[in-house]
């Protein structure tokens, strides 16, 4: 009998591949394109100011509300955020993959990178909320300033527009702090994995032809492994453009994009305008990911 | 008076444990083709790669043309390297590959470009400039590398075991091309390789190194025809090693001689062996007819089996099969016997 079952597999390939195949793409295709075209439809409603109702024609007056003045700002202010998140986490990770991947012994490498990895084995709601602690007011940071003297510079940093606030758990550098601290592995692994894929005797010839380590890191490391780079800062980038949690917890007034759009869909019921501000990073990060595929981005995943 | 290319004043390295170099001394003169030769784990590449900077040596001191060069960083040394597995920057183009010693330099891109192609028609690759390093065979990344390494005019040419990916009618074109290259840069090669083939027919002296230590030092001929050590006679070419009471008889003393297989004739038993030959009597064990040569497995009186081998000048393959199980006698001259130390 099973060996009836298995012969007629044998005979007809296509429906061993549909059954393997079949399940996992009804999933993708149901759930998971499914929910980003409701998001794209409802995108081109709009919600009527009087009623608040929903009304389910095609329009473009959603869009346009987008682009006013507070959500203009809005998103400059949420780019600039995951933008700067990049490039830090970038200038963090480096080093670290790079002695992981070359310098540590395997013994130790493996420790790294659990080391790296631990973070993400607790729950990421729980890490911000301990972040809350440690920058609040009374929190560790502040005794640990106050302990330098530097309280001055704490104060300073504070007292600037649009990235201080009350304290470090209310303000755009606590937020910055904690982005980093959350998406820092997302941008370690892959740098790491590129640098991992770069032959030891490729950095020995660059030295043997007369190349100094900086000059040998320019043409030599950084060209190789740049794709790593890049695939760490569409997690790190991404990641930072949708999140909500963060802004919530340790933000103030100011609105980020996704926690504009979890008010809008939430308190303010106007699920076109939620709609149409979440279709904003989505095309942002198309154009991301269409650039990276060009730097060869994705062979590094 | 002339310092030599390459000295070493009692080198060793150690990697934990394991005496990777073990107090070697080596002279190699300037212009001189030289070879580290020996079975892989015996320490050559290490000294290959102390001598290029990668690797510092635990204790003892290494000079470039009397220089002392043991703790200098490799980008400060006169000295360039072929790697095993070329390591070609893929992301660069044949060209930039070439030109990097110059580039690092900052030497000006037309001068990089004049000299790029002068070191293209060294290696016989013109035209290739702008290719990738992936779109080339395993044979002109070799010469590409070579070029590399070449365009800075180092004092000191090292390359390790460069031949060893290419097929074998590769290897020996590029074995002969290689010395013509050397012959006309005229700069000391040092050739790591665990091919004693190789190392014979390309060397001008040959280092024999076996367990982190240098055992013989010498010319081709000299190392085949006077191995210095049981070692040596077995890794490079085949020997027939003689010891206890069979040496005894011939030589007087038990110390183990080694003879090497063409050396020795093989007659029938009724021929008198001429005043200054050796000889002795046996049975042809087994014979292996080999085209060419045929090798007869003798076992001699007191037990020992000595190879022989003889060409095929006259007798054909039944002739020879016919031996089999006859009784010969073995002789050869007193010269060709060398006197093992331990």
């Amino acid at each position: 009998m099973l060996a009836r079952v298995s012969t007629y597999f044998y005979r007809h390939p296509l429906l061993v591949l549909f059954l393997l195949l079949g399940p996992p793409l009804i999933y993708m295709v149901v759930v998971y394109l499914g929910a980003l075209f409701s998001l794209l439809f409802n995108s081109f409603y709009r919600i009527d100011d009087f009623t608040g109702l929903i009304i389910r024609e095609f329009t473009l007056l959603t869009y346009v509300q987008i682009f006013n003045p507070a959500n203009r700002e809005i998103f400059f202010r949420t780019a600039a955020m995951a933008g700067v998140v990049t490039l830090v986490s970038a200038l963090i990770a480096f080093p670290l993959a790079y002695y992981i991947a070359k310098f540590a012994s395997p013994r130790y490498k493996t420790w790294f990178l659990i080391g790296v990895t631990i973070p993400l084995w607790s729950s990421y709601l729980v890490r911000v909320y301990a972040w809350k602690l440690i920058l609040a007011k009374e929190g560790i940071l502040s005794w640990f300033i106050n302990l330098l003297s530097l309280d001055g510079a704490l104060e300073w940093l504070l007292s600037i527009e649009s990235i201080g606030g009350s304290s470090l758990a209310l303000s755009p550098i606590g937020m910055f702090i904690v982005f980093v601290y959350i998406w820092l592995p997302y941008m370690i692994i892959p740098i790491q994995t590129a640098l991992e894929r770069v032959p030891g005797s490729l950095l020995e010839a660059s030295s043997d032809l007369g190349a100094r380590p900086l000059q040998t890191f320019r043409t030599v490391i950084l060209p190789l492994s740049f794709p790593g780079v890049v695939a760490g800062s569409i997690f790190t980038f991404s990641l930072t453009l949708g999140d909500f949690i963060i802004p919530l917890v340790l933000g103030n007034s100011k609105f980020f994009v996704g926690q504009a759009v979890y008010s809008y869909q939430g308190t303010g019921g106007n699920i076109p305008l939620a709609a149409a501000m979440t279709m904003w990073p989505v095309v942002i990060m198309v154009i991301y990911l269409l650039a990276a595929r060009k730097f060869g981005a994705f062979d590094a995943l | 008076m002339n310092a030599p290319a390459i000295r070493f004043e009692k080198v060793s390295r150690y990697f934990g444990d394991v005496k990777a170099v073990d107090h070697a001394d080596l002279e190699i003169g300037d212009g001189e083709f030289f070879s580290m030769l020996g079975p892989s784990g015996s320490g050559k590449t290490t000294c290959l790669r102390m001598i290029a900077g990668f690797d510092r040596p635990t204790s003892g001191h290494i000079y470039l043309y009397g220089q002392e060069v043991s703790d200098l960083p490799p980008y400060e040394r006169d000295v360039n390297t072929v790697f095993q597995d070329y390591a070609l920057f893929p992301h660069m183009t044949i060209e930039n590959n070439i030109a990097y010693g110059l580039m690092v330099k900052g030497i000006s891109k037309a001068e990089r470009m004049k000299q790029v192609d002068d070191m293209l028609d060294l290696v016989r690759l013109p035209g290739f400039g702008y290719r990738k390093p992936s779109q080339l065979s395993g044979g002109q990344r070799q010469r590409v590398a070579l070029a590399r390494a070449l365009i800075n005019h180092p004092k000191v040419l090292l390359l390790d075991e460069p031949l060893g990916a290419l097929d074998l009618k590769l290897r020996q074109q590029m074995q002969v091309e290689l010395k013509a290259i050397q012959k006309r840069v005229g700069i000391t090669f040092i050739f790591v390789t665990h091919d004693q083939e190789e190392a014979l027919t390309m060397s001008d002296r040959i280092a024999v190194f076996n367990e982190g230590k240098i055992i013989q030092v010498g010319t081709p001929a000299e190392i085949y025809e006077r191995p210095a050590s049981p070692f040596v006679a077995g890794f490079v070419g085949t020997s027939n090693l003689v010891s206890g009471e069979v040496a005894k008889r011939i030589t007087g003393s038990e110390q183990t001689f080694s003879v090497r297989p063409e050396k020795i004739h093989l007659t029938s038993i009724s021929e008198a062996p001429a005043g200054d030959m050796i000889s002795m009597d046996g049975t042809v064990r087994d014979v292996v007819y080999l085209g060419l040569f045929t090798r007869y497995l003798v076992e001699v009186e007191g037990g020992t089996d000595l190879v022989v081998v003889e060409q095929n000048l006259k007798t054909t393959s039944m002739d020879v099969l016919s031996a089999k199980g006859q009784k010969v006698r073995l002789s050869w001259h007193k010269d060709h016997i060398s006197r093992l130390g331990v």
